[in-house]
């Protein structure tokens, strides 16, 4: 009886179907997970001083969901439901240790700054959050841009707010100084312009994603609450 | 076949299975990778070795691609003594037993005595100038702190400092690696010898009275890792005032 009902299959999708693009694109906007998930909000205030540094963190993300979705969902049909959490963490926990040995290797100075917040990436409630929702009822091929579109969802905030902290606060992009030099006091710098360092303070990254949901909900207005 | 998904059997199969490959594969990874990172590592340490030496404007031109060259260009040797100042390495060796030498180590192995430790010590010329640069280890409030003190020609004056740490509160006892700090070690007319060559101890002072021979001003906030910066000095620079009588 089982074997019969193996032979039914279901018509293939293709790769990208409207489905699938749908995955991917709808958690940079309308299902963001910082800004409207409101998940993950502790790693975007800490580490978005500098692009170079949020782009690396918003990568190693990608990195994680997208593989940790995968992964997930290729077990989930043989995985035991009474340790599901804890092989969830694991993979988590295996993939956060690979991201981190590896920038360790190959960029020592933005794993030094990123210091802690690499293995933290375990605790993001994006990552447990993706596997328990999507991973583990879906196929690998949609829970890998799950993954992806989650994971890009959060790079994107990231690198957003880290261009208005970086340009604010220390007058660069990407480490390339834009007004001159602040200590030679040149360029805008001689007109007496100064860098903000209340911008470089965490606060202010909190303001700053404030600032963006409040502009999101706005020109969106289906993800308002009614009273 | 049908294994029951609920089983004991089934769960404690597919838990070990799942920790053996992980477990393998993280294996793998970190020795493949263990090469790269101790290079990187070396790097740092050559870097910090030199923020003693140069000065802040100086060190902005040191990167990790230049350390090597950089470190090869200013430091020419190195010793390595015992607490009592006796030459344990020194010469053509010198300089790579020195660097070899793991203070940080060291002082965490409760294993080795603390008159077994040994003290490392690098010399640099700079502007015509031979410098000693010493690497120095201690605690915190959180955790190890750790820093290189560069002895100018006279063999009593700081030259300058570099301090490091591996967490202390950001804001107070993490002020220890700043500018402003180790420019209260250096700017003066500190001296770790009286004029006998003997040590003098720093004392690290709350009230502001600092700025003189062997008074420092602290950190307000950061008492307890400014007070484990006097005791790393007091502890780690003994030896080498004994070593420096020798010379």
């Amino acid at each position: 009886m089982s074997e019969n009902l193996v032979k039914i299959k279901a018509p293939s999708e293709s790769l990208f179907s409207k489905k699938n693009r749908k995955l991917l694109i709808e958690p940079l906007t309308d299902n963001n997970p910082v800004t409207v998930q409101v998940l993950g909000i502790c790693s975007s205030l800490a580490i978005t001083v500098k692009m170079d540094i949020a782009l690396v963190m918003g990568l190693s993300v990608i990195f994680v969901t997208a593989m940790g979705n995968y992964v997930i969902s290729a077990l989930r049909n043989i995985m035991p439901p009474r340790i599901r959490i804890i092989v969830q963490l694991v993979v988590a926990a295996a993939l956060v240790i690979i991201v981190n040995e590896i920038l360790k290797a190959y960029l020592p100075d933005i794993s030094e700054q990123l210091s802690v917040f690499v293995g933290l990436i375990i605790t993001n409630c994006i990552i447990m959050g993706r596997f328990e929702a999507y991973a583990m009822a879906n196929k690998p091929w949609p829970s890998f841009l799950d993954g992806i579109g989650n994971g890009a969802g959060y790079a994107i905030l990231l690198l957003i707010v880290a261009f208005v902290r970086e340009i604010l606060g220390s007058g660069s992009l990407f480490g390339m100084p834009l007004f001159g030099d602040a200590i030679e006091k040149t360029g805008l710098y001689s007109m007496g312009y100064v860098n903000n360092n209340l911008v470089i303070l965490p606060p202010m990254a909190l303001i700053i994603v404030g600032i963006i949901i409040w502009v999101q909900r706005t020109k969106n207005t289906t993800l308002q609450e009614e009273n | 076949m049908a294994m029951d998904k609920e089983s004991n059997a089934y769960t404690i199969i597919f838990a070990t299975i799942m920790v053996v490959v992980v477990g393998g594969l993280l294996a793998f990874l970190a020795i493949s990778l263990k090469e790269r990172q101790d290079a990187n590592g070396e790097i740092k340490k050559k870097m910090e070795v030199l923020s003693a030496l140069l000065s802040p404007e100086e060190m902005m031109k040191v990167s990790r691609e230049n350390a090597e060259a950089e470190y090869e260009k200013y430091i020419t040797g190195g010793v390595v003594i015992d607490v009592n100042g006796k030459v344990i390495a020194d010469g053509e060796k010198g300089k790579d037993a020195a660097f070899q030498t793991n203070i940080q180590a060291q002082y965490k192995d409760k294993n080795i005595a603390v008159n077994k430790r040994t003290y490392p010590m690098f010399t640099a010329k700079k502007e015509g100038k031979t410098l000693y640069i010493i690497p120095i280890v201690g605690m915190g409030l959180w955790g190890p702190i750790w820093g290189n003190v560069c002895i100018a020609e006279d063999k009593s004056s700081i030259a300058g400092a570099s301090f490091g740490h591996k967490g202390e509160t950001p804001g107070l006892g993490a002020e220890i690696s700043l500018g402003f700090f180790i420019d209260r070690w250096v700017k003066g007319d500190e001296k770790i010898t009286d004029e006998n060559g003997d040590y003098q101890k720093f004392d690290v002072v709350k009230d502001g009275t600092g700025g003189q021979t062997t008074k420092i001003d602290g950190i307000s906030g950061g008492t307890i890792t400014s007070e484990g910066v006097e005791e790393m000095m007091n502890r780690c620079l003994v030896p080498y005032t004994v070593y420096f009588k020798t010379l």
